[in-house]
């Protein structure tokens, strides 16, 4: 290896159990496992019919977040479940994780929520780790610059009972975004415009590396959503140096290093950063000035255009399943339901951003508005902060934690032929419900949206208030 | 080595594109258990909404015991990526599945669970789906497949692929086999 190292390789070779060979993948150590009620199950249940334990239950976190309802429970503490299947779902980790002895944050926990958005609240993410989840999105812990990404049911089962994943080394691909963001432009349009420009395919097989001015200006929760959509663009995981900002807001939370150890952890997290001379096999520029507020108008998370751009054409598949021309603009386009939540777009900073615009503003008649904070610590800071008056005065709902109309699994979906102008990560086909048609956005341009009620450039409510 | 690793007769379901949600129904997927895959395979082709045996069901005639090996049309394993799919085959009593084309995710999500994908020649595979319960020899080490009375044809597999399936072991055995290696990275790394 050459002296000048990438972030990634640094990482990588901190894990090294051992090195790959001719015939057989490395095997990687990870330092933490987050697990979830979905693709947990069949993993405990391959190790039972093993006979193996959990070689490490002290470094597995788990919470229930993609069956969960997102409405409150009835008088007798009853949850309204979408199906007898979701409850089965949740009971089983809960037994699982009991048996195991893995911590398990649940119903009663203030930490309860989206996994990849209570992990870091809990201060559990931390520069340098390695993490892994049975979700695709788990990318998001990039931000700190742990080497995090998702994976089947087959593997969560091996870091359970090995605390180890077999990995053939991964590319690297530097993604430099340089200059200040317009106002109205946000992180999510960032990403959006990234994954436009090199295409669902263009990270394929490689770790990114986000640096630049723009990424440094970026707060964590804006890093989070650019590095959660990694995957929607091939990568395996993202990634963004730890700095100032990472220690700030890990400091004092409840699993993060303290005392003498905090110090220690951060003279060791400051030299996780790519060298000067270090080589990426790949490097791919942005100008920040070229990014405006960004949509999707199709049917994958690459069909992505500055919201005063036109729609393309030649996608006819697309086209048909939107119900949008080439050649037209999305501005002014009916919107039925606005979803403002998942892992991209649920933390504070997000529905500080949605509550901006919704402020002194009604949802259009029409448009049903959900807001869906990423975790229970989210939302009581949200509402410390007089937030839920906002929304609900709005005509907003303003629910209980989960991934909710992200993917629909928990029964917050749309209905078909519908418009959701939605601040969640995939725009495919019935994603949030049969035959529902997504626009991926920003919060900004989702509560913009929600108040016209129509597709909206959310620049005009910033002059507006200006 | 001269034995080969798997030597069975072949039995066809000549049907291409038979994707993920033939091969286990969708309405498994919430199942928090293993238990009861071998059922699930197939289940919308073996049986009727109340659980009787279908009158057409393709699998009647299959003789679990002998016949290990599948052979299918093209483009095997196409849709989600689930990997209910190669469990429920290998529940089922499948060793190998042979096509002229598999779907990519479903190939890998087969091999990290030891079922074995040969992929074939189209002119290999119309012989085989002309010619039901041929006996057929596989050497994994020599990526070989012989078929009795027709011939011998090497198949595409990854080193690492081939490796577990030579040792009879799955990627979890592989790690495991280095659980010493484990314990002294965690010693040495304070971890």
């Amino acid at each position: 290896m050459s002296e000048a190292s990438t972030l990634f390789e640094k990482i990588w070779q901190r894990h090294l159990v051992r090195p790959e060979t001719a015939d057989t993948p490395a095997v990687l150590y990870i330092d933490l496992q987050l697990l979830h009620e979905v693709t947990s199950p069949q993993a405990f249940e391959e190790l039972r019919q093993r006979g193996l334990g959990v070689r490490r239950p002290d470094r597995h976190l788990a919470t229930i977040d993609h069956s969960t309802p997102t409405t409150p429970p009835d008088e007798k503490g009853e949850y309204a479940w979408y199906t007898a299947q979701a409850k089965k779902q949740v009971d089983t980790v809960h037994v699982n994780c009991a048996a195991h002895g893995i911590e398990m944050h649940s119903w009663d926990s203030p930490n309860r929520g989206i996994v990849h958005v209570m992990g870091p609240e809990m201060g559990a993410t931390q520069p340098g780790m390695t993490i892994v989840c049975g979700d695709s999105h788990t990318a998001t812990h990039g931000a700190f610059g742990a080497l995090a990404f998702g994976i089947g049911t087959t593997e969560v089962g091996h870091v359970m009972a090995s605390q180890c994943l077999l990995q053939n080394k991964p590319k690297t691909l530097g993604i430099q975004i340089e200059g200040e963001l317009g106002p109205g432009v946000t992180a999510k349009d960032v990403i959006l415009h990234v994954i436009g420009k090199i295409g669902v395919g263009g990270g394929t097989g490689s770790v990114i590396e986000y640096f630049g001015s723009t990424i440094r200006a970026m707060g964590m929760a804006g890093r989070m959503t650019v590095c959660n959509m990694s995957i929607e663009c091939g990568a395996r995981a993202g990634l963004v140096a730890p700095d100032e900002t990472t220690f700030a807001y890990l400091e004092g939370r409840p699993k993060a290093p303290a005392g003498e150890a905090w110090e220690e952890a951060i003279a060791d997290w400051k030299t996780l950063k790519t060298d000067p001379g270090a080589v990426f096999d790949q490097l791919v520029g942005i100008d920040a000035a070229d990014i405006e507020p960004s949509v999707t108008w199709g049917i994958h998370p690459g069909m992505v255009i500055g919201i005063s751009e036109t729609i393309p054409g030649g996608e006819n598949d697309a086209l048909n399943y939107m119900q949008f021309e080439s050649g037209a603009v999305l501005t002014g386009e009916p919107v039925d339901v606005v979803f403002i939540g998942s892992c991209t777009n649920s933390r504070l900073a997000d529905l500080r951003a949605a509550a901006s615009i919704l402020r002194d503003h009604k949802v259009a008649t029409g448009t049903r508005t959900l807001v869906v904070p990423g975790s229970a610590l989210t939302r009581e800071q949200a509402e410390a902060e007089g937030l839920d008056e906002v929304f609900l005065a709005a005509g907003a709902e303003w629910r209980e934690p989960g991934c909710s109309m992200c993917l629909g699994m928990n029964g917050d979906i749309a209905r078909p032929g519908e418009l959701v102008v939605s601040t969640s990560n995939r725009n495919f086909k019935g994603r949030q419900g049969p035959g529902v048609r997504t626009i991926l956005a920003s919060p900004l341009t989702a509560a913009a949206s929600a108040v016209t009620g129509k597709v909206t450039d959310p620049r005009k409510f910033l002059e507006e208030s200006a | 080595m001269s034995r080969p690793d798997i030597e069975s007769r072949t039995f066809n379901l000549a049907v291409e594109n038979i994707d993920t949600d033939q091969i286990i129904p969708a309405h498994f997927l919430t199942m928090t258990g293993r238990d009861g895959l071998d059922q699930a395979c197939f289940h919308a082709w073996r049986f009727n909404q109340d659980g009787s045996e279908k009158a057409d069901n393709p699998l009647r005639e299959h003789d679990v015991e002998n016949q290990k090996v599948l052979v299918t049309g093209e483009n095997f394993g196409c849709g989600s990526s689930r990997e209910h799919a190669p469990w429920a085959l290998l529940d089922y009593g499948f060793k190998a599945v042979i096509s002229s084309r598999f779907a990519d995710i479903f190939s890998g999500n087969a091999l990290k669970n030891g079922l074995l994908p040969v992929v074939v020649k189209p002119e290999v595979a119309a012989y085989l789906l002309a010619h039901p319960d041929s006996g057929v020899s596989i050497d994994i080490g020599r990526r070989s497949l012989e078929i009795e009375d027709y011939g011998e044809f090497e198949f595409p597999l990854d080193p690492f692929s081939a490796y577990c399936l030579m040792r009879g072991i799955d990627q979890l055995d592989f790690i495991l086999q280095g659980a010493d290696d484990i314990g002294r990275y965690e010693q040495s790394h304070g971890k």
